[in-house]
């Protein structure tokens, strides 16, 4: 269409490129001694991993300088209702507050909340079904007008409004109008538009949400960026991210939807009334690429400071980052699950045993090969709960000795799973496999290989990636298809059972078209524990109704995961107060990060 | 030749709107026999039925297709307003669709688009046609010596190497080693000296490709001219030699080179992929690219129609400089 | 016109030792030869004459006989535009009004090409400029070298058309070759060559790319033109015809040489080399039947590259075994006077050449 001249010969050219990619990324690195691992030192690189799970040089954070920001996608929306991917809520924490959010700490401490635009964590009263709320005295707009409790509310009125803000999740919506009475503030007939019943705002400062019945995860669910607040009379609607209005210590300069966002300082915003913030640098650019190799030179060469989008950088720039810039890197969990699954509407994966004998039959470490290996591609997956979601147990609970005694495929066992399947010879099937996920397409080959021992015939079938909820998340498409075995990834929204398992296991979650209830698992046993886990209101019960979902679902076979995913991701010499956090899925914490020197 | 040129631009106009047709069905059609729903494509991992439909509703997937291309016609002229939901969008004339994507109009994201890529391909035509066809005259004069296979040589090289690998590796050694510059694009309105730095490695790495394929063409064109009989006849009036090459052969030569810049050009304004895309340069290459990840069909036919347009005119152009520089052309 | 020639400035030093001639024109064993991947192609090897101012030799042979390159040679043109390492090998001596051209000043012969020397090529089509009106090609042939603007120059250039018989020549002028009839062109290049008043003209097979009737009209234009301007004329052809109605003299080519020359009646009527017979038995003529067949001769020019050893028309000589102990394939015939101002380079005795001629050609004709 609009290619130019080379285009017919862009794979040469990806091959020779890939040839080069050694001589090319050392070029752009011949500088910098005090490279190495050799830890942490106040002007150059803190140290591999210096920054996973915990704060790297935090004192040397100055205030002032420019953060500069790289990233191969810019975001879904950077409206605050409408944004969905992970590192959009991590960054919409610089211009928007919420009344509860992710702490400000790394690892496990990050993913639980504190107050931010609310005095303290909820007032929890009514069996779980009343959250009240105050405000902080002297939190502000960028105009420097006070945020109100009425802001709040319409902030959150906005999810309703799917039809105009798509794109966002939905969960405050299904758990205070299950019913979709309210028909959201566009069409809200009410003067004010603030006709939601549930919230209920009493005076300026107060907020009370009543839930017509109890989620444990309520107040999670408010320290998403989608419960942020929107002034009314600022509300551009669909426009909105364009230009979404501060509420938090940075503000839009200037926004180009594929190029480049500026924020420079909120003046109107105090330190005093934001207990989460730093607030360190003057200004924040970020600035993106359409080819993500062009990134990680960036990074290399130290023109930006880390990647927006953080998730690892791609296999060329990691190999020379790895070999000359080690203590530049962390090596976090990313929250995100690898796995297989098995559509049980499509033969002979109606059948447990069947399932099994994949599991069984499949190289689990040829998997986290193709993944990346265990450093850029994460520890051999055991089970179906993300260590950052509580409840995890880890590699420790292992029903299938994926990374045991069976890591490298047992098809002994396989083939009696085959034989009490039904299937002592052996069957045919279809992989399932996104197009545009060369990892992905990698898998289904390492897979397809393993399963030919024990007499599984898999044909591979690479669908278009950016058509996935149309093809695999068509339950009827996947049936005629044949797509016996589905390849994908999952990350939590929120870090409990709820915001990870629920759409992918929960019987009420089959849905006609976006789907991603894949296995198409109706177990009561399953539904029941998600709705005691909705009901549970103590950290204990939950965390251990998370454990037992987790088995049930392993025991039933649905999944062959393949690892706990990891990453490799950058953070520049200037980089200071930077620790990755279990709140935004092993990311580093935007918000509170620093420079060393006002560069 | 007025009769030529009111032809020539009706032909441009049929082609015109059959490429907006073409590019509609194609976009809009095929994706509905393929199965799959662009609406939902639009909205959340977990939105519900009704939200897909009211997002249809508001991007009129759901009229008929020629409603949808007279919709599409008719905003290019008169501006369009979609609406749904309680949320009303003008797109004002000339309205080339609207991204939902991105929450803007497509014509703007064309016009803010359009100079990057225009001043990409039009600072590497420039060194191009400068050192490619002065490359290929000289090889053309000096054949089979040192100069001649050396040129060519180099010009084997730029034809083959892929603009990727040429791009990266100026960039690793200009921007990244030595640092002798900043491969940053800085828009020309803002500073000349950065639009300039930022631009001379994408135009050099463009024009080295397109610079070698102009010197072979020259070079072969040109020692097909100096065959010429009226080149023999130039010289037999006692013209000097630079006057022979300068102005007898050069003109004839130019005809090919012509078409060929005619061509490029157009579908260089189209995007330079692959060069944008290797500099980061913010132009309509790098947005239909952005596009065509984020399934954003809206900037993708704005893009394609631009592009087609940008063709069309450069043929157009050519044409009448064809006609300009060969009067046989007239008559046909 | 001749104040250049007469500086002497610019005039290389004579290579020869001969003195200089005194005929306006005199070619001294010219020899160009081409390197080649096959060899060296020997299009001329020795070739001389000499023509008067006012007077008209015609050079006559087939294809590849070096007819051209002799003309090219003397217009200075296998030097000019030579590129690349392969160049033309050109010895001999070319006087032209007492400046001997080939050791002379490339520059200086540049600027004696299109002033003292003009030359008419074949297809009057492919050799002008199609980019440029005639007017501008004859403009420009004329601003080289003379001083004078643009206007005066066109007002010269129609002028020109005018004289060579162009109807409507003000507005003729600004008309591109293609859209000149074939004669219209012809005539066009001849203004254009005559522009300049040369005192040599060259007309190289004018009248090969034009249909008979339009011949015959540019034969009479030359002609006329010749006795008006007093040049000399220089006619190349492969065809008799042609130069029975203009030449004074004529000169028969074979293998890049000479073979015969003398004055046109001679030469049409006692030819004194086989090869001219074989010419004179080819050439379609008036006067004979139409029925019956030309003559050709038999056989194909020989290669310039493996020139026959003896004489080159042996392979296609039907008297080559006359001549005793095989001479004709070993000694290569020198040209020797057969009668007043005629020679003719064969080995066959001269009394056997009358008699062949007059008993078994001649009445053949």
């Amino acid at each position: 269409m609009t290619t130019q001249r080379t285009s017919g010969r862009r794979k040469q050219a990806f091959a020779a490129v890939a040839a080069v990619a050694a001589l090319l990324t050392t070029a752009a690195c011949g500088g910098g001694g005090d490279d190495g691992d050799n830890g942490g030192s106040s002007t150059g690189a803190a140290g591999f991993d210096a920054a996973n799970n915990k704060v790297a040089q935090a004192s040397a954070a100055k205030k002032g300088g420019t953060l500069k920001f790289g990233g191969a996608q810019d975001a879904d929306s950077w409206d605050t209702t409408r944004g969905y991917y992970g590192f959009m809520w991590n960054f919409a924490r610089y211009y928007s507050r919420q009344l509860v959010t992710n702490k400000t700490e790394p690892g496990k401490a990050g993913a639980e909340l504190a107050p931010d635009l609310a005095t303290g964590l909820a007032k929890v009263t009514d069996d779980g079904k009343t959250y009240t709320y105050t405000l902080r005295d002297g939190v502000t707009w960028e105009d420097g007008k006070p945020i109100t409790s009425k802001d709040v509310k319409y902030g959150i009125e906005r999810v309703w409004a799917q039809d105009v803000l798509s794109g966002g999740p939905v969960y405050l919506k299904d758990v205070l109008d299950p019913k979709g009475e309210y028909k959201g503030p566009y069409k809200d007939t009410s003067p004010d538009k603030l006709g939601l019943k549930a919230i209920e705002t009493p005076d300026d400062k107060t907020v009370v949400f009543k839930l017509p019945t109890a989620n444990s995860d309520f107040e999670e669910m408010l320290g998403l960026i989608s419960a942020s607040p929107v002034r009314q009379d600022k509300d551009t609607k669909s426009k909105y991210g364009l230009h979404p209005f501060s509420s938090g210590p940075y503000k839009f300069q200037s926004y180009s939807p594929g190029k480049d966002l500026t924020l420079v300082r909120n003046t109107e915003w105090k330190q005093a009334s934001d207990p989460i913030r730093k607030a360190y640098p003057d200004k924040i650019t970020v600035q993106f690429f359409s080819d993500a190799n062009q990134l990680d030179q960036r990074l290399l060469n130290g023109d930006l400071d880390l990647d927006i989008n953080q998730t690892g950088m791609s296999p060329q720039g990691r190999t020379t980052a790895l070999k000359q810039h080690k203590a530049n890197l962390d090596n976090p969990v990313s929250g995100y699950i690898r796995y297989a699954t098995f559509p049980q509407s499509v033969a002979p994966f109606n059948n447990a045993e069947c399932r099994k004998a994949v599991i069984y039959g499949a190289d689990h470490v040829s998997l986290q090969t193709a993944r990346g290996g265990p450093v850029a591609g994460g520890d051999i997956g055991t089970n179906m709960l993300p260590p950052s979601v509580s409840g995890s147990e880890g590699q420790k609970y292992d029903p299938y000795e994926i990374a045991g005694a069976n890591k490298s495929g047992n098809a002994t066992k396989a083939k009696e799973a085959l034989k009490a399947c039904g299937k002592p010879n052996g069957f045919s099937t279809t992989i399932a496999v996104r197009n545009n996920k060369p990892v992905e397409v990698a898998t289904a080959q390492s897979l397809q290989a393993s399963l030919k021992k024990i007499g599984i015939n898999a044909q591979i079938d690479q669908f278009d990636g950016s058509q996935t909820s149309g093809i695999i998340g068509s339950p009827e498409n996947v049936k005629k298809k044949g797509y016996g075995i589905i390849i994908m990834g999952w990350g939590p929204d929120f870090p409990t059972v709820q915001g990870f398992g629920m759409p992918l296991w929960d019987s009420k979650y089959i849905l006609e078209s976006g789907n991603n209830n894949f296995s198409l698992i109706k177990d009561k046993t399953i539904d029941g524990l998600f709705d005691d886990y909705i009901t549970t209101l103590d950290d204990a019960g939950k965390t251990k109704i998370a454990t037992e979902i987790n088995h049930k679902v392993m025991e039933g076979a649905y999944y062959l995961p393949f690892v706990f995913e990891k990453f490799i991701n950058w953070r520049s010499d200037n980089l200071a107060n930077v620790y990755t956090t279990d709140g935004y899925s092993g990311m580093y914490d935007f918000v509170n990060l620093g420079l060393k020197s006002a560069k | 030749m007025l009769a030529y040129l009111i032809r020539r631009l009706f032909a441009a106009a049929v082609m015109l709107v059959v490429i907006i047709m073409v590019v509609f069905g194609i976009f809009f059609l095929v994706p509905k026999w393929a199965g799959v729903d662009i609406a939902s494509s639009f909205v959340g991992k977990q939105a519900d039925p009704a939200s897909v439909e009211a997002v249809r509703q508001k991007l009129g997937l759901g009229d008929p297709i020629y409603a949808q291309v007279w919709e599409f016609f008719k905003g290019i002229f008169a501006g369009r307003t979609y609406s749904g939901g309680g949320d009303t969008i003008h797109c004002s004339a000339p309205c080339f669709g609207y991204s939902f994507r991105s929450e803007q109009a497509v014509w703007p994201v064309l016009t803010d688009r359009f100079p990057v890529t225009l001043g990409l391909a039009l600072g590497a035509a420039v060194l191009w046609l400068v050192f490619g066809v002065a490359a290929g005259v000289l090889s053309a004069l000096k054949r089979g010596t040192i100069w001649d296979r050396g040129a060519m040589v180099i010009a084997l090289g730029g034809v083959s190497l892929p603009i990727y690998f040429t791009g990266m590796l100026s960039l690793a050694i200009f921007a990244f080693g030595l640092k002798w510059i900043d491969a940053q694009y800085v828009p020309l309105e803002e500073s000349f000296g950065g639009w300039f730095g930022g631009m001379i490695l994408p135009w050099i790495t463009l024009a080295f490709l397109y610079a070698a394929m102009y010197a072979r063409i020259t070079r072969a064109t040109m020692m097909e001219i100096l065959g010429e009989d009226y080149i023999r006849t130039a010289r037999a009036k006692g013209l000097k030699e630079q006057t022979v090459i300068g102005k007898h052969a050069m003109r004839s030569t130019m005809t090919p080179i012509l078409t060929m810049l005619g061509m490029d050009l157009g579908a260089l304004i189209g995007g330079a992929i692959l060069t944008e895309s290797t500099f980061n340069l913010p132009g309509l290459g790098r947005a239909v690219l952005d596009a065509i990840r984020n399934q954003d069909l809206p900037i993708i036919v704005g893009v394609t129609l631009i592009t087609s347009l940008a063709v069309l005119v450069a043929n157009l152009v050519v044409d009448i400089l064809y006609a300009v520089i060969d009067p046989r052309v007239r008559l046909t | 016109m001749t104040e250049l020639s007469k500086s002497g400035a610019a005039v290389g030093e004579p290579t020869s030792s001969s003195p200089a001639p005194t005929s306006f024109l005199e070619v001294r064993d010219l020899k160009v030869h081409f390197p080649t991947d096959d060899g060296l192609v020997k299009s001329v090897d020795g070739l001389s004459f000499q023509l008067e101012k006012g007077k008209t030799l015609g050079i006559v042979g087939e294809s590849g006989s070096g007819k051209s390159v002799t003309s090219l040679g003397i217009m200075g043109l296998h030097t000019a535009g030579q590129y690349g390492k392969r160049k033309a090998q050109i010895s001999g001596e070319i006087w032209l009004d007492g400046t001997e051209l080939l050791s002379a000043d490339p520059d200086y012969v540049r600027k004696l090409r299109g002033r003292e020397m003009a030359m008419i090529f074949q297809d009057p089509l492919s050799a002008l400029h199609p980019y440029y009106t005639i007017g501008q090609q004859i403009v420009e042939a004329y601003r080289i070298h003379h001083d004078v603007d643009k206007k005066t120059a066109k007002r010269r250039a129609v002028e020109m058309l005018d004289r060579v018989g162009i109807p409507q020549p003000d507005k003729r002028v600004d008309s591109y070759p293609h859209e000149f009839s074939g004669g219209m062109r012809q005539r066009a290049m001849i203004a254009m060559s005559l522009v300049n008043n040369p005192e040599l003209l060259i007309a190289d097979e004018p009248t090969t790319a034009l249909d008979v009737t339009v011949q015959a009209q540019i034969l009479d234009l030359i002609r006329d033109l010749q006795k008006e301007f007093g040049s000399a004329v220089i006619v190349i052809t492969h065809d008799l015809g042609v130069v029975a109605e203009l030449a004074d003299d004529i000169l028969v080519m074979y293998g890049g040489r000479c073979v015969e020359r003398g004055p046109a009646e001679k030469v049409f009527y006692e030819p004194r080399h086989p090869y001219t017979w074989g010419l004179l038995g080819s050439m379609p003529r008036l006067d004979r039947e139409q029925q019956e067949r030309l003559i050709p001769v038999k056989g194909s020019p020989p290669s310039l590259i493996n020139i026959p050893s003896g004489c080159a028309f042996n392979p296609r000589c039907p008297y080559a075994d006359l001549p005793k102990d095989n001479v004709t394939r070993t000694v290569r015939p020198e040209l020797a006077e057969v009668g007043s101002r005629h020679w003719a380079a064969c080995h066959l005795g001269t009394e056997q050449r009358e008699r062949i001629w007059t008993e078994e050609i001649a009445p053949k004709l």
